[in-house]
């Protein structure tokens, strides 16, 4: 059907559409405004603020490298045949021709091969698959470890953990689409972990597989879940998730005049845009190096699936090596009770671990903002010192996690490093309950000296390096005070407050004590707080700053009638770089010496 | 509830021991008060659009001038064409990011400004208008009002959330009783895999493994066609795979009733690991550890398949074999019990 | 003779060279070692060559010497291997039937005599010359009947067609995918075996070790004798390893051919590595002046 359109008119103003002006851009955009309106909309968007720090472009790594899978995946499935269908190969790789195999193999090999440019973009694939994962990994790790998963964000994080957990099933699935040797044996364990599900078990693997293992119909079907239904949802999501991050715009370190009222930084046009479309040439150049440097996944090597056939070192992709690892340790536990069989040796390690480990990283925020009763908006970043038992958990579940990533690459471990295979596993058996706990602890108490540093330079200044005799001939080492700016920055962060058991008072601010399950959950909420909080070390009080100035500013005086006073900057380059006096409190003067690489985060 | 008003963001308290000294002043950089500077960024900006440049025009050569297919070109032992294609490619690609990032970073205007941030919350107002209009549209409809156009309604919705559920059945058959059986039968030669000859007792020495398969599977027709191919081909090998290892014969201790499962010392299991399914065949042939490469999963074979360390719960399955008139190893039986990974109604056999 | 096929050799190369290189490569690997086996033949009186008869006897007597020498202590003075007294644990195995095959594997890649007990004996530098490893073999193999050394021909694809080397070739790999790499690993970069044994590494290993190890099943390998794989099964997957060595790398460097472990630390250290450090240069500040902008 055509509309000739020469004869609608395309303007529905009352007064004729006036001569565009000479500049073409302005013309096309005044075009399209008259249509869609986007002007009001970008008036406010264009010169949006983003904070700059290294930290916050880890999710546009992920960003991108999605962007490059896109492009990537659209070339190859211009040659992939998603077939188990067999056929006799003929093609150009010597060692595998006149070997039956599924038409998937063989376009893959047909794409490394015979397709110019069809290896580079089958290995830039890949590992952008890779960094996609990985990048979401840091990015969620930097978003927890700074206390950017509080209110009002906490559904972005939701949405990051789908993405996450997304990512990985489309990984995955990738993974098992070449219909090599080792997409096979994932394939193959993937229906031992369906068969291991109680009462469906059977079922689901002939349903999935549409019938007996391996059948024909799993590559067909994983490629539409891999090319269509996952990168549809992850698109969604990911849309989703940039609309969030500009509603509630950036979060942003403290330091001098950033408050949780304001967003100091960078503005959309023409700087962040530079710098963003500039990161993702590098996130594809970046790829595009290790494609034309590094091989993966050589299928050719592995050979056609056959399931008689399995090679040492069969592992799957990073991403799925943690519950990898859970199965390799965990002891061959199996239940024959009423005529079933319960295979606890399959079922904890990959049905139960993963879906629990995912469920709790996902409710993470809500879990601490129930502890805290905090219902505040925060968009001020905390450093991780600062949350010493959240960053504790977290790195207590990171090493968790590392431990059960080792354990999948045990035999890669014992070869390279010449252990026993079992004795690592032993080993790791243990490890992982008791790793996590020693690197809790240790974390925590990590945080809390950081904490009392921080406090120790608020009040003492920092180490001048300079040994002062006093008249008596004892030693002391002479402490400067801090900047201003560097002041307000350690202390811009609140103070925690242990919650109390039954302190909570209802809508009305009349005190309602709670009965059953409630006051039992208000006790553990008391609990955890106290460990949450009891141990911090809270920020010096006004007074307390005053009273170590004051106390700062009597020795200067003292020593200022000595012979030769000590300003403190003989032995730096502080006198090179600014000039005239500087007083003893300056603003301007930044301290360089005795300051350590973690104050460097203030400056961003 | 503590005293934080909600939806407010957390401001410092008033007793906020240092005073917010301000934004730091603005630093110029050498680009901005240099001229010289401001055209020598200028100049290297350019220059690395101009790489990228060629370098592009370095990877349309690499398409053409370098051969794929089954006489790669090399260089220092790299596949060629994708060394180059994707060297160009990397060149051209971080040229022109480094170019824009450069030129955001020297010649951009790039004094910090300050945007005011609002409540991710709407304002009360709102809300109320919001909750207002939903209400009455509620009422409006009268759902509240008309259980019988409401549960007649819920019904239909959910019977209409059941159909694709019920489309679903025909992804696959039932498992019936496939699991149980192999393609192994009584008599069944067991055959070398990939060249399918069959196995003489006097070809295997002490210590020698064979990665074996049913001989059905290498069975053909009168027109010389696979009797067995395709998807059936496929299912026969993950279930019918089997290895057999000679040892000696004062080394097996067999269970009860396996005393004459293994002849002159050669015993045949199942290839397949009862833990997840891979297939296995790393023998110790000292010890006769046979271990799965994807989860360590080690049995005994000389003590009937026994698991001895990992994640399998199951002894690996014994193929019951005998020698036929010609000196052939044969299966007496098929397996005995299901192969490969545990499934919830394996014990109903 | 020698030279004639060398001829043909390089006439066949010549002939496939603009279709597959690869296989030149093959070809003129596969002259080496042909020249190899016909020097190494003509030098080494182990072979059973007519009239050498007395040499042979002289060998094993000379064998005999640095038999009592070096390995007698763990295998006994006539072979006849050694156990422990307390707990009847094997020191060192009986030598009887092993044949030569076992001791120029053992010797010849520097596994024997071993540096010291362990889950696993490695390889090293050979301790013997070429001449005394053939003339312990020739004693061992005077023990009792075991597998002889194979010649160069047993394990080259001398005398077949470009086609019939191309089937070879495919062959062998299907059988080093069913029988090796399970422990060997898909591009024969080794594997883990219990209690800390492993699968060493088989790239770049003669193919006479492999075939020998093939035949002999050295320490706790299993054995592929003559009726479990035929010699020209054997001879199909070296070939296969060999095609494997000469090609070309396609997609890059290999990663040690480990597989997704490998590729999965180049993801983390390479990749993450790479794009955090061009975020901290992205977000780092530029150099900064005192000067005052004129314009500003």
């Amino acid at each position: 059907m055509s509309i000739d359109t020469s004869k609608v008119a395309d303007t529905n103003a009352t007064t004729p559409a006036k001569a565009s002006k000479p500049n073409p851009i302005g013309a096309a955009a005044g075009w399209a405004d008259d249509r869609l309106g986007l002007a009001t909309a970008m008036k406010k968007q264009i010169r949006k603020v983003f904070p700059d720090h290294w930290s916050f472009m880890l999710g546009e790594i992920a960003l991108w490298s999605f962007i490059v899978l896109l492009l990537t995946g659209v070339f190859l499935t211009l040659w992939f045949v998603p077939s188990m269908g067999e056929t006799t190969y003929q093609g150009s790789y010597n060692q595998l021709r006149g070997i039956e195999m599924s038409e998937a193999y063989a376009s893959s090999l047909n794409i490394s091969f015979d397709v110019r440019g069809g290896l580079l973009m089958r290995q830039m694939h890949h590992w952008a698959a890779m960094l996609f994962v990985a990048a979401m990994m840091v990015h969620l790790l930097r978003v927890f470890f700074t206390g950017a998963h509080r209110k009002p964000r906490e559904l972005n994080w939701v949405i990051g953990c789908l993405l996450l957990i997304l990512g990985t099933l489309e990984g995955f699935t990738g993974y098992s689409l070449p219909d090599d040797l080792l997409s096979g044996t994932g394939i193959r364990a993937a229906d031992g972990f369906m068969k291991a599900s109680p009462v469906i078990g059977t079922y689901m693997s002939f349903f999935v597989f549409g019938g007996e293992f391996p059948g024909e119909t799993i590559i067909p079907r994983l490629f539409t879940v891999h090319v269509l239904l996952i990168p549809g949802l992850l698109l969604a999501l990911v849309g989703a998730h940039m609309l969030l991050l500009v509603y509630h715009k950036h979060t942003q370190w403290p330091g001098p005049g950033r408050t949780e009222q304001n967003v100091v930084g960078y503005p959309l046009l023409p700087i962040y845009a530079a710098k963003a479309g500039g990161f993702f040439f590098v996130i594809f150049g970046v790829i595009a190096l290790m494609g034309a440097l590094l091989t993966i996944n050589p299928v050719w090597k592995y050979g056609p699936y056959d399931p008689s056939k399995v090679t040492a070192g069969s592992q799957p992709d990073w991403y799925m090596g943690w519950p990898d690892g859970a199965l390799r340790i965990m002891p061959g536990w199996e239940t024959h009770v009423f005529g079933v069989t319960i295979s606890w040796n399959v079922m904890l390690p990959i049905l139960i671990l993963p879906v629990v480990m995912f469920l709790l990283l996902t409710i993470l925020p809500f879990i601490e903002a129930w502890i805290t009763g905090d219902k505040r908006d925060h968009h001020i970043l905390q450093r991780p010192r600062n949350a010493p038992t959240r960053t504790a958990f977290m790195v207590s579940l990171m090493t968790m996690y590392g431990l059960f990533w080792a354990a999948g690459g045990n035999d890669i471990i014992a070869i390279k490093l010449g252990l026993s295979i079992n004795q690592i596993t032993y080993f790791m058996r243990a490890a992982v309950f008791i790793g996590p706990a020693i690197a809790f602890w240790v974390t925590r108490r990590w945080c809390i000296s950081l904490q009392r540093h921080d406090n120790d330079l608020l009040l003492h200044g920092y180490e001048s390096g300079i040994i002062m005799r006093s008249a008596e001939g004892g030693y002391s080492e002479r402490h400067l005070p801090i900047s201003e700016a560097r002041s307000y920055t350690l202390t811009a962060r609140g103070r925690d407050e242990v919650y109390v058991p039954g302190s909570g008072v209802d809508a009305n601010g009349v005190a309602s004590p709670k009965r059953g399950v409630l006051a039992v959950l208000d006790k553990v909420r008391g609990r955890l707080s106290k460990v949450m909080y009891a141990d911090n070390v809270q920020k010096p009080t006004r007074e307390e700053l005053e009273e170590a100035r004051h106390h700062a500013e009597h020795e200067h005086t003292l020593q200022a009638g000595l012979d030769h006073p000590a300003p403190g900057h003989e032995f730096d380059d502080h006198a090179l770089r600014t000039a005239g006096d500087v007083p003893l409190r300056g603003t301007a003067s930044s301290p360089s010496a005795g300051s350590g690489a973690h104050t460097d985060d203030t400056d961003q | 509830m503590n005293d934080h008003d909600n939806n407010l963001p957390a401001v410092p308290e008033g007793d906020e021991p240092v005073p917010n000294p301000g934004l730091p002043p603005h630093h110029w950089r050498p680009t901005d008060v240099d001229p010289k500077a401001e055209k020598r960024a200028e100049r290297q900006v350019a220059a690395f659009f101009g790489v990228a440049t060629v370098a592009l025009l370095g990877f349309f050569v690499s398409y053409f001038a370098f051969q794929v297919g089954d006489n790669w070109d090399t260089i220092a032992g790299l596949g060629a064409s994708n060394l180059m294609l994707g060297l160009t490619l990397a060149i051209a690609f971080l040229c022109i990011g480094i170019g824009l990032i450069h030129w955001a970073r020297k010649l951009m205007t790039d004094q910090e400004i300050v945007e005011l941030r609002h409540p991710a919350a709407s304002s009360e107002e709102d809300r109320s208008t919001s909750v207002g209009l939903v209400l009455q549209g509620v009422d409006d409809s009268g759902i509240g009002r008309r259980p019988l156009v409401r549960n007649s309604l819920l019904g239909a919705l959910g019977l209409v959330g059941l159909a694709p559920i019920i489309m679903l059945r025909d992804l696959g058959p039932l498992p019936g009783d496939k699991l149980l059986h192999t393609i192994w039968k009584p008599g069944m030669r067991v055959v070398r895999d990939v060249v399918g000859t069959p196995i003489h007792v006097s070809d295997l020495e002490i210590g020698d493994l064979v990665n074996a398969e049913p001989a059905a599977i290498f069975e053909l027709d009168d027109e010389g066609h696979h009797v067995v191919e395709g998807v059936e081909l496929q299912i026969a090998k993950s279930k019918g795979a089997v290895i057999l290892l000679r040892m000696e014969p004062g080394e097996i201790t067999p269970w009860k009733g396996r005393e004459n499962w293994s002849v002159e010392g050669i015993v045949c299991f199942s290839k397949i690991c009862t833990h997840v399914g891979c297939p296995i065949s790393l023998n110790e042939r000292t010890k006769h550890h046979l271990l799965c490469p994807c989860h360590q999963s080690t049995f005994d074979l000389a003590d009937n398949g026994k698991v001895i360390f990992g994640p399998a719960a199951r002894h690996l399955p014994q193929l019951p074999i005998e020698v036929d008139d010609e000196g052939y190893l044969v299966a007496q039986s098929d397996f005995t019990e299901p192969v490969g990974p545990s499934f919830w109604e394996r014990d109903k056999t | 003779m020698r030279l004639l096929n060398r001829q043909l050799n390089g006439l066949a190369g010549r002939v496939s060279r603009h279709r597959r290189r690869p296989l030149a490569g093959l070809l003129v690997l596969l002259l080496g070692l042909l020249l190899t086996g016909t020097v190494y033949a003509a030098f080494s009186p182990s072979s059973a060559t007519a009239g050498a008869a007395e040499s042979d006897t002289e060998q094993i007597a000379k064998g005999r010497q640095l038999f009592l020498v070096g390995c007698a202590f763990c295998h006994g003075q006539n072979g006849e291997g050694v156990r422990a007294q307390r707990d009847g644990n094997i020191i060192g195995p009986p030598l009887v039937g092993v044949g030569a095959a076992a001791v120029d594997f053992q010797v010849g890649t520097g596994r024997m005599p071993m540096a010291q007990p362990g889950a696993q004996v490695k390889a090293k530098a050979p301790v013997y010359n070429a001449d005394e490893i053939a003339a312990l073999a020739a004693y061992v193999a005077s023990l009792g009947p075991g597998p002889a050394i194979p010649d160069a021909g047993d394990y080259s694809l001398e005398g077949l067609s470009d086609q019939e080397r191309e089937e070879a070739i495919v062959r062998g790999g299907q059988i080093f995918l069913t029988n090796c790499t399970a422990c060997h690993n898909f591009e024969g970069s080794g594997g883990a075996m219990p209690r800390g044994g492993y699968a060493p590494k088989i790239r770049g290993v003669e193919p006479r070790y492999i075939y020998e190890a093939m035949l002999t099943g050295p320490q706790s390998m299993d054995v592929f004798s003559n009726g479990n794989l035929s010699p020209d099964e054997k001879r199909d997957v070296i070939a296969y390893l060999q095609s494997l060595e000469n090609q070309p790398n396609y997609g890059g460097f290999g990663l040690g051919g480990l597989g997704p472990v490998s590729e999965g630390l180049a993801a983390w250290l390479l990749g993450i590595g790479a794009c955090v450090g061009f975020a901290v240069w992205i977000a780092a500040h530029t150099t900064r002046t005192s000067k005052g902008n004129v314009s500003a």
